[in-house]
């Protein structure tokens, strides 16, 4: 047997810090108070900025831009007491499916709540929706854990979110690699054929003894 | 590994607001950026998330690693000439955030060199893979574990236990001491186009349509090859 390392759950993980890393990527539409010429970025170009014109911008830009009191940030259209409740309630209804959402739905909103609260409509309503929303569908994942066995072969995860793929991660490929290797058929074959060999033998023994006659 | 993301934020901490007059800056870096932050962010997803070593983005790490350059070297002309400490620290953002992408990249190789040092010298496929860099690294490397093991352990066994690469020299044929990828485990991938029916095992009884878009939870050994051709990315 070679040497081999179980799948090191650690390294392939991201921290939090980097799947925020990787929300601040979205888009944000943002309202400047400034006046400022087009950002010319390594990851693309914004602006130019006039006051009272809404643009679109990375979330982290539109953040840094906030904390210095530059703009204002618009919640995005999924960001709304109205769709969160339908969204919530079809989430409640549907037990085998996942609302579509931004795959960074959950850093994002915590994102702008913590950086741009003040530009927020209901921000409360909207929190708890969101927190609601969140358990809902973990609640669906853990219950999803029951049907996996040692058949299964490949997981469909439509709609799932960043945050929710990254939380289940380290148990799911965990459990699926210890089910694929107590189901590996090669590993109960080959002690089977040799069962059967001994056999073969024991039974051509006595021919043998009988011949010489 | 460490901890990721701080570069971008903690540039926002060095400039303060209060800024009063807005100034332009002009004609920094150059067309069709965007798409290569976009690469590199699924190269470096990727390469966290896959089992084993992939092939070395080479031209993509060059594109980048020269704007980075550029972009460093036009923010301290400009910073002297232009006191617009926004635009400044946004830009100074906007480069510390790719540098972190690129160094998460680059570690994350690594770490999969010093896990399977040998095993990727002894496979021509994964050791083409690597760059010259780390070719050279992961040859220094397996030169000074071989010394370690032997000062430190080796030498105080039997002969017949004195090899890093085999159990015993007398049971074993084979090196059957190399730590190796695991490549039967699952990873959570997407396709990025829709591929259709594809079949999971050798015995083609286990087959899944992959739509694009949608999410998945997979063994990675049927779909290494998807994956080096780009047609799934991994998450």
């Amino acid at each position: 047997m070679a040497a081999r390392s179980s799948s090191d759950a650690e390294s392939a993980l991201f921290s939090g810090a980097e799947v925020e890393f990787l929300a601040e990527d979205d888009t944000v539409v943002m309202v400047p108070t400034l006046r400022m010429d087009t950002l010319h970025l390594i990851c693309g170009d914004f602006g130019p900025f006039m006051p009272q014109v809404p643009t679109s911008v990375p979330l982290w830009l539109g953040i840094a831009m906030k904390k210095r009191g530059k703009c204002r940030l618009r919640a995005p259209e999924w960001m709304t007491v109205e769709n969160l409740t339908q969204v919530l309630e079809l989430e409640r209804d549907s037990p085998q499916e996942f609302q579509p959402l931004p795959f960074h739905y959950v850093e994002v909103s915590r994102l702008l709540m913590d950086n741009a609260r003040d530009d927020l409509v209901d921000v409360y309503m909207v929190q708890t929706l969101i927190e609601d929303i969140r358990n809902v569908r973990f609640h669906k994942v853990q219950s999803g854990l029951q049907n996996l066995s040692g058949k299964t072969h490949a997981v469909k995860l439509k709609n799932l979110a960043a945050m929710e793929v990254n939380l289940i991660r380290p148990f799911f490929v965990k459990a699926l690699e210890k089910f694929y290797i107590h189901d590996d058929e090669e590993l109960i074959k080959p002690t089977q054929s040799e069962a059967d060999i001994q056999l073969a033998s024991v039974d051509r023994l006595p021919r043998r003894v009988l011949r010489p006659r | 590994m460490e901890p990721a993301g701080a570069g971008a934020r903690d540039e926002e901490d060095l400039v303060d607001g209060g800024i009063g007059d807005v100034d332009g800056l002009d004609d920094v870096g150059a067309d069709e950026l965007r798409s290569d932050v976009d690469l590199l962010l699924r190269v470096w997803q990727n390469e966290k998330c896959a089992p084993e070593i992939l092939p070395y983005e080479a031209t993509l790490v060059e594109r980048v690693r020269e704007q980075i350059q550029l972009m460093e070297e036009n923010i301290e002309a400009f910073a002297t000439e232009i006191k617009d400490d926004l635009m400044l620290s946004l830009y100074r953002m906007d480069v510390n955030r790719t540098l972190f992408l690129l160094r998460s990249y680059l570690r994350a190789r690594l770490h999969k060199i010093e896990r399977f040092p040998i095993h990727i010298v002894d496979n021509p496929e994964l050791w083409d893979r690597l760059s010259e860099h780390e070719q050279e690294y992961t040859n220094k490397y397996c030169e000074i574990l071989a010394k370690h093991f032997e000062k430190t352990v080796l030498i105080r066994l039997p002969d017949q236990y004195g090899s890093m690469l085999k159990q015993t020299s007398l049971a074993s044929e084979e090196n059957d001491m190399i730590t190796q990828p695991q490549l039967n485990t699952f990873v959570f991938c997407r396709s990025r186009g829709a591929i259709g029916s594809f079949q999971l095992d050798d015995k083609g009884d286990e087959a899944v349509d992959l739509m694009t878009d949608d999410l998945y939870i997979l063994r990675y050994k049927p779909v290494r090859k998807l994956l080096v051709t780009d047609k799934i990315e991994l998450i």
